[in-house]
């Protein structure tokens, strides 16, 4: 079964430097999490309240657009509405010719990367400016994000300054992180404030007031909405809330499950363009609202309570496969669990065939999320329609099948265990079995016990009889 | 062989199906001839269903629900007339427990019995702990040990404690933390064969971890993930011995560990 997905893996396991960054990030992240938890003891309440906001937005899902759409329309704003990827970017790149910008300013947006913004703003001919020093990074190697928050997470700094001085005019002279960032910032600021367009994500749209909330660390999203002429917002159709106390109750369990903060340095709502008396702000202020495939998962009983992801990353940075394998080997926008059931139903469910597999489905992921969403049981029903769909290997299938033809047959199986078990014995060398037959995914990497001579059904009749 | 609190009426013994998990049956039977002799000495009358194979999960959890739900009604059909189902793994108790009802959501018939059997089935070890508040009493081990909490146990039973306060009782035995006690093995049944390379990468740093507690054992509550532990702690060259909990407070952790000769 030599799928991509495989052919990835192997080569993210045999790269000790991504292991190194991967461990520097996850652990830092794990650590600060747990620390936040202990100073919130609310946070099991407040996780079923959030977990309730999210499943009645989604249950009204229409009421809350159109609500949204209206007051945000009231305040001067522009609702674009987008079925796909190729209708958000149409729309993206009809109001940046239309604004006569050759040069766009982006912060950090993984609703861009899933829509494929960044490509099309490219082949348009448009420059892009990231004004997040992770997106940046990534810009400048070329690459996609390999995490949701930290989008660069798989590059250590050392990487990172190599790359920022091939690469910077004026680079950094000294190896601090400090030193970095300026360097980064010399690179950008002029063309921060040249360019006509600033095309930003949101992690909450107010219903109730039309307003787009955004988080930052790096308060480069201003940077992004204010200095030009037109901001464009492009959200996911599931990240409405009711209201502003609504939406703090999330970013209350966004911040502390991403990044361990009590709330992250910057937290921007944007309600319309500048109006008559503001001192900054765009003179036009588009929101495009893209289902992407949201409204067939919310019709999908086994897939709805994804929508209330509020892409925090937690299930990422606490998932052992994610942490093996870091997130490019996923093959897609998202990673980690969250990933493995999203990708699948955006992507088709046969191209992203080994995700929902590739998980010892140990519950960890769930255990994290802020919103106490199922992933295991998501991944678990992704396995459930891949096997219904031929999507499982033969040789998967066969070895299913013949396993259970003889479960079911208790004699069978117990006079095929202790033959089984006899056959095994053969390759033991002392306790141990190195190599074994049909065996070799187990033996290539850990030895095997070798299984006692006789079973514990044929020992215990033989027990019952000597009695 | 540790001996029972003070022994209940005989009418009051409970009837406990002993549920051997087909990996112990094949791989293991110490285990199941530990669980036998703990549930005995807990008091309980033991039977152990001859037409039990295995929960069904490997089928359920490779996506073939069908199959899965084949097994979970032989599992039923052959345990249902006990008073208490008890299998020495979390995994396979938490199949029964959690997604039995699952399984047979689409089977008005069955369903049930699934959810029936599914109240009365219990791990071990918090079955010996919290049901039966059977505590060890005469058994020594003069060893270093360890303990992984096993993931399907610990989130799915919420099995944490029990396991610890039962070997704490076991004289000589020295506890030692293990940090990510709680983290995933890579183990995940077919998973660490579907996926070896990545599960081998996972179990690799659970091996470090181990061998940085410095105990001279390492313990949990599912053969699975011990073998998947012991395997790679043994292609390390490591020097740590694997037993599942259960023998050892069994009086029979002096015998063979995982990988040793009888
Ligand atoms: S699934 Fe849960 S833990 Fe993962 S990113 Fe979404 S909200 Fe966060």
């Amino acid at each position: 079964m030599g799928t991509v997905f495989k052919r990835d893996v192997a080569r993210a396991l045999s790269d000790a430097t991504l292991k190194t960054a991967i461990d520097r990030t996850t652990v830092t992240a794990e650590r600060k999490r747990a620390a936040a938890l202990t100073d919130y003891p609310q946070f099991a309440a407040a996780r079923e309240r959030g977990t309730r906001i999210k499943d009645h937005v989604v249950a009204h899902l229409d009421h809350y657009l159109l609500e949204f759409e209206r007051n945000a329309t009231a305040s001067g704003a522009t609702v674009h509405w987008a079925a796909d990827s190729e209708e958000a970017c149409r729309i993206v790149l009809g109001i940046c010719r239309g604004a006569g910008a050759r040069r766009v300013t982006r912060s950090k947006s993984m609703l861009g990367e899933e829509i494929g913004l960044p490509h099309a703003l490219e082949a348009a001919g448009i420059e892009r400016v990231e004004t997040d020093l992770a997106e940046h990074i990534v810009q400048l190697a070329g690459e996609t994000p390999s995490h949701i928050i930290w989008p660069a997470l798989h590059k250590t700094r050392e990487q990172v300054s190599a790359l920022f001085k091939a690469s910077h005019r004026d680079p950094h002279k000294t190896e601090d992180v400090e030193a970095m960032v300026e360097s980064a910032r010399r690179e950008l600021r002029d063309r921060f404030l040249s360019a006509e367009v600033g095309i930003s994500g949101a992690n909450f749209l107010v219903a109730d007031s039309g307003a787009v909330c955004t988080v930052t660390n790096e308060g480069n999203a201003e940077l992004t909405t204010t200095p030009p002429r037109v901001h464009i917002v492009t959200a996911g159709i599931e990240k409405l809330v009711p209201s502003l106390a609504h939406a703090f109750v999330l970013l209350r369990l966004l911040v502390r499950s991403a990044t361990g903060a009590d709330l992250t340095q910057y937290t921007t709502f944007h309600c319309g363009p500048k109006r008559p008396g503001d001192l900054d702000g765009p003179q036009e202020f588009h929101i495009v609202l893209v289902d992407n495939g949201r409204s067939r998962m919310l019709a999908d009983a086994g897939l709805r309570e994804m929508l209330r992801c509020i892409r925090c990353g937690a299930c990422m940075n606490h998932c052992v496969v994610y942490r093996q394998i870091g997130g490019h080997a996923y093959g897609a926008t998202y990673p980690g669990p969250m990933g493995a059931v999203l990708t699948p139903a955006l992507q088709g469910a046969e191209k992203a065939r080994d995700l929902p597999h590739a998980c010892t489905l140990n519950g960890r992921c769930q255990e994290v999320c802020p919103v106490g969403i199922p992933l295991p049981a998501l991944l678990r029903g992704w396995r459930d329609r891949s096997w219904k769909d031929g999507l499982v290997p033969q040789s998967v299938r066969s070895g299913l099948w013949l396993w259970r033809f003889a479960a079911e047959r208790p004699r069978l199986y117990h006079l095929g265990t202790a033959a089984a078990v006899r056959a095994m014995r053969l390759f033991r060398r002392g306790g141990w079995i190195g190599r074994m037959p049909l065996a070799g995914a187990w033996t290539r990497y850990r030895d095997f016990p070798a299984p006692a001579g006789r079973t514990f059904m044929e020992q215990l009749r033989d027990r019952e009889r000597g009695r | 062989m540790p001996h029972a609190t003070p022994a209940p009426e005989p009418r009051s013994r409970p009837r406990v199906g002993l549920f051997v998990t087909c990996l112990a049956d094949a791989i293991r039977p110490r285990l199941g001839f530990a669980a036998l002799s703990l549930l005995e000495a807990a008091g309980c009358d033991v039977e152990v269903p001859r037409a039990q194979t295995c929960c069904g999960q490997p089928a359920f959890n490779s996506g073939d629900t069908q199959g899965g739900a084949a097994l979970a009604r032989r599992t039923i059909a052959a345990f249902e007339g006990c008073d208490h189902v008890v299998v020495p793994s979390g995994s396979c108790a938490g199949m029964i427990r959690a997604h039995y009802r699952e399984a047979l959501a689409d089977d008005p018939a069955w369903l049930p019995r699934a959810e029936a059997l599914a109240a009365k089935t219990h791990e071990l070890l918090s079955f010996l702990a919290d049901y039966r508040g059977w505590r060890p009493q005469g058994v020594a081990l003069a060893a270093s040990a360890t303990y992984h909490d096993s993931c399907s146990g610990l989130r799915e039973l919420g099995i944490l404690d029990q396991p610890r306060a039962l070997l704490r009782e076991v004289d000589g035995l020295e506890l030692r933390p293990l940090t990510g006690n709680d983290v995933c093995c890579g183990f995940g049944g077919t998973f660490c064969v579907k996926y070896p390379a990545i599960s081998d990468a996972i179990v690799k740093e659970k091996a470090v971890l181990i061998e940085a507690s410095g105990a001279q054992l390492l313990l949990g509550g599912d053969l699975g993930c011990l073998m998947n532990m012991a395997g790679a702690l043994h292609r390390r060259g490591s020097a740590v011995r694997a037993f599942h909990a259960a023998e050892v407070l069994a009086g029979m952790g002096n015998g063979p560990a995982i990988g040793e000769e009888e």
